[in-house]
């Protein structure tokens, strides 16, 4: 029997960007809050050790532990699902601060087109340009109401970066100036230029400067150590809950923090939850903790698990194409890229940022005419310097073996002379891909895994096609020794894909018919369950994902607010 | 105009400013002293077990075996070592202790894969669902070291350990390929996958896990290993060179 402890006003299950952002916003307008994360506790100090490239990225420290919760995949619904036994893809947060401790910092907004992305298309194209297996949808929302709670999240986590005229209207400047354009980007940049493009400086999350924000939080400036991705920041540059949110809601005193708790269920009636069963993951023992409202947050894929484990919420069937919870399942289409050789020019790459970046914009969202494109939407072109680590990085051209006397001799030839056009594309839904719960496999507590069914799809491989063309120009212009294009997009796989942008599941929108939520991330089927992070969204732009959610999970700390005072549905 | 020198010296000390300022106005959380006494910590020398006074090498009680048995080892080193050659571009895996570091991750909780799914039931995935091996990876090179030694035995009439290199390049070409003996039901191919893994991580891991003898890898791709900061260098056209720095540098500054 599950402990019964006192009722609160807000749980929340799980501790990332998402949830402690609405933690912060609900403790300092004095609502108490419990959060439970099912990972380890963690502050800026833990990560002094952190430039361990085998520990933190091969060894995933920061990441889900997988003997305990996976996932299984397939590529369609006539192959048997397995499990995900190790990473290869997915890196999956864990811990206080999830996935934000861990990410790169590339912080976005999404573009007018993606929150009107049906309208807008048919508007421009006519009804017939968007195929009856894809199931665009507005988003319920409007990119100028959206607006200021992007402004509020990236004051929040000091974003740096700089206005773009193809993009959305800003109601500021960015809160801090652009990262170091490096002698590195600056190739991209007169490529790009030389073309006839717009360059501009990827929005970074890693501090281009000193910063303090409005909730009087202090941090130091990105010192370009080439360790963001996959490990913690030892001076707090980039932004993390665990040095922004997470310190904000501890002060108030009204944030109940414990974690090693995993949520395992939301109790309710199927209209009304009335709270959370959750496991204490280091003695087995069980917790019920009711609460006047649930909030979700703990990444995509248990968002989704859980409402579906715990009986809330019509799941999605693929072939009626009605119910909502698994419904939109995206990722992110990467694929089309070059890959540049110089034999005489050496570069500073074992230096970098997480977010250090430059891009060009004019093959993102509908900023180019589609009218004889076989696909919708597009990506941003870049070029980034993350910092090479030396295990996972060791590119030789295509062709050169992966082992023996000529792969050292390439690797390592190329070691600092190797630089990439790239591409990151939006993944529009296809009424094929979905999540629903694995028939056969569990996790340590008993409950069924997550099932994705998911293969990239007609859109995305005409994407690729065309996105690897412009990475080619931009590539040839700087003026390499060698090319090799990668311009095919092959089915997904499992372990090679490397991108955890992963979004949907519990999609927004104006219509319960058509979405789970609502644009408050209130469940329209159960109005004190409020689901918030990358699973609201209907489809996934061709820009990395945190940003968005935050702008939402303000939003939705708003909706919360007004919910416990007003009550009913917010919209 | 300054010298570079005096710029390198101003710039230095511009960083420690900063960072203990930035230690300040973060309060409670103390990195300036942390992080900022590391700075100008660029002396590679201070790996004790490296040089004595006289400049012979003293011993390194982190070489030993921990998981393997001394004929594994040898295969393995063999092994590893056509995976990363030695030649005139510096050490190969052997010289690089990639042996020891396998020994070791082999007997560290990855090698139980004390961090995977492990519960069945186990099937044949398809090429896009990733590995389905219910072996554990100790277990697994501890096989494919004895499936190289059976292979070679069977087709050159001696263990692996012994052949020439040409040799051994053909029989881990077959390994690679899938085309040695099962073993235990998994295929060679992904024992060689195992193999070269381990074998770029021993090259390159820090020194602290028993590979990568005296950042000897790192130095061979110029690559420095690790520092608290690089805004100097990142805004250099010129490629500039540092001298290797290992986590150790790190140590002794909570």
């Amino acid at each position: 029997m599950a402990k019964k402890l006192p009722k609160v006003p807000v749980v929340i299950a799980g501790m990332g960007w998402a949830g402690s952002i609405i933690a912060s916003e609900l403790t300092k307008a004095g609502i108490k809050t419990v959060g439970l994360e099912r990972g380890k506790e963690r502050k800026m100090s833990d990560y002094l050790m952190v430039h361990d490239e085998l520990r933190f990225q091969h060894r995933e420290e920061l990441m889900q532990d997988l003997s305990k919760e996976t996932i299984t995949s397939r590529n369609n619904q006539g192959m048997r699902a397995l499990p995900m036994r190790h990473y290869g893809t997915f890196i999956v947060g864990d811990g206080l601060g999830g996935a934000g401790s861990h990410w790169n910092g590339q912080t976005y907004r999404f573009l007018p087109y993606d929150f009107e992305i049906k309208s807008l298309t048919e508007k421009r194209y006519g009804k017939n340009k968007i195929k009856p297996e894809y199931p665009l949808q507005d988003w319920g929302i409007t990119y100028d109401e959206m607006e200021p709670y992007y402004d509020t999240f990236e004051k929040m986590s000091g974003i740096s970066g700089e206005t773009v005229e193809l993009y959305g209207h800003r109601s500021n400047p960015y809160p801090t100036g652009p990262m170091l354009k490096t002698p590195v980007l600056e190739e991209f940049e007169k490529a790009a230029k030389k073309l006839g493009y717009n360059p501009y400086m990827m929005p970074s999350a890693n501090l281009s400067e000193n910063y303090t924000n409005p909730d009087g939080i202090a941090r130091a400036a990105c010192q370009y150590c080439a360790y963001c991705e996959n490990f913690g920041c030892e001076y707090g540059a980039k932004a993390d809950p665990v040095v922004t949110t997470i310190p904000v809601a501890q002060k108030t005193g009204n944030l109940d923090l414990r974690v090693h708790s995993n949520v395992t269920r939301i109790l309710n009636d199927g209209t009304k939850a009335t709270g959370v069963v959750y496991v204490d993951t280091f003695t087995g023992e069980e917790f019920e903790q009711p609460a006047e409202v649930v909030v979700l947050a703990s990444y995509v894929f248990n968002n989704v698990r859980l409402l579906l484990n715990s009986g809330l919420g019509k799941p999605y069937n693929p072939d009626t194409g009605t119910g909502v919870i698994g419904k939109n399942y995206c990722y992110q289409v990467s694929s089309g890229y070059s890959t540049l050789y110089y034999n005489d020019r050496e570069f500073n790459l074992y230096a970098g940022a997480g977010a250090l970046g430059i891009e060009i914009p004019e093959f993102t969202g509908d900023n180019f005419d589609h009218t004889n494109e076989n696909f919708l939407h597009g990506a941003g072109v870049r070029s980034t310097q993350y910092g090479n680590r030396p295990i996972a990085n060791n590119n030789a051209p295509i062709g050169t073996p992966a082992w023996g006397e000529e792969f050292k001799n390439q690797s390592i030839k190329y070691a600092n002379s190797v630089l990439q056009v790239k591409s990151q594309g939006a993944s529009l839904p296809h009424r094929n891909n979905y999540l629903d719960l694995d028939p056969t496999y569990k996790d340590a507590y008993g409950m069924p895994l997550l099932r994705m069914t998911y293969d990239y799809t007609e859109q995305d491989r005409q994407l690729v096609k065309y996105i690897s063309k412009i990475t080619r120009a931009i590539a040839e212009e700087m003026g390499p020794d060698h090319i090799d294009t990668v311009g095919e997009q092959a089915p997904f796989n499992v372990n090679v894909d490397t991108n955890t942008h992963n979004t949907g599941g519990v999609i927004m929108g104006a219509d319960p018919k058509d979405s789970a939520i609502n644009s408050y991330q209130q469940m329209w089927d159960a109005e004190n369950v409020f689901v918030v992070g990358a699973s609201a969204f209907p489809h996934n732009s061709c820009f990395n994902p945190t940003g968005t959610l935050g702008a939402l999970s303000y939003r939705a700390a708003e909706g919360i607010g007004r919910y416990l005072k007003e009550g009913g549905s917010l919209v | 105009m300054m010298s570079d020198k005096e710029k390198n010296q101003v710039e230095d000390r511009t960083r420690r400013t900063f960072l203990r300022n930035s230690g300040f106005a973060l309060g409670g959380i103390v990195i300036g002293g942390t992080v900022g006494s590391l700075l100008g910590t660029t002396d590679t020398k201070n790996e004790s077990n490296v040089n004595t006074e006289s400049g012979a090498p003293v011993a390194n009680p982190n070489v030993a075996l921990m998981f393997f048995y001394p004929e594994e080892y040898e295969t393995t080193m063999a092994a590893a070592e056509r995976i990363f050659p030695k030649n005139d571009l510096g050490p190969g895996a052997m010289e690089l202790n990639a042996g020891i570091y396998i020994d070791h991750q082999l007997a560290s909780q990855w090698g139980v894969n004390a961090r995977d799914y492990t519960d069945g039931p186990f099937y044949k995935p398809e090429p896009t669902q990733g590995e389905q091996i219910k072996v554990l990876r100790k277990d697994l090179f501890r096989l494919g070291l004895k499936g190289l030694d059976n292979y070679s035995n069977e087709n050159y009439q001696t263990n692996f350990a012994d052949l020439e290199a040409a040799e051994q390049d053909e029989v881990l070409t077959a390994f690679e390929k899938g085309e040695g003996p099962s073993l235990s039901g998994v295929s060679t191919s992904d024992f060689f996958k195992l193999l070269r893994q381990l074998t770029i991580e021993g090259i390159y891991a820090d020194p602290l896990y028993g590979g990568n003898k005296e950042m000897l890898g790192w130095q061979m791709r110029k690559y420095p290993g690790t520092y608290m900061s690089y805004v100097k260098e990142i805004k250099s056209d010129e490629f500039v060179e540092l001298d290797q720095q290992s986590l150790h540098s790190h140590m002794g500054h909570s």
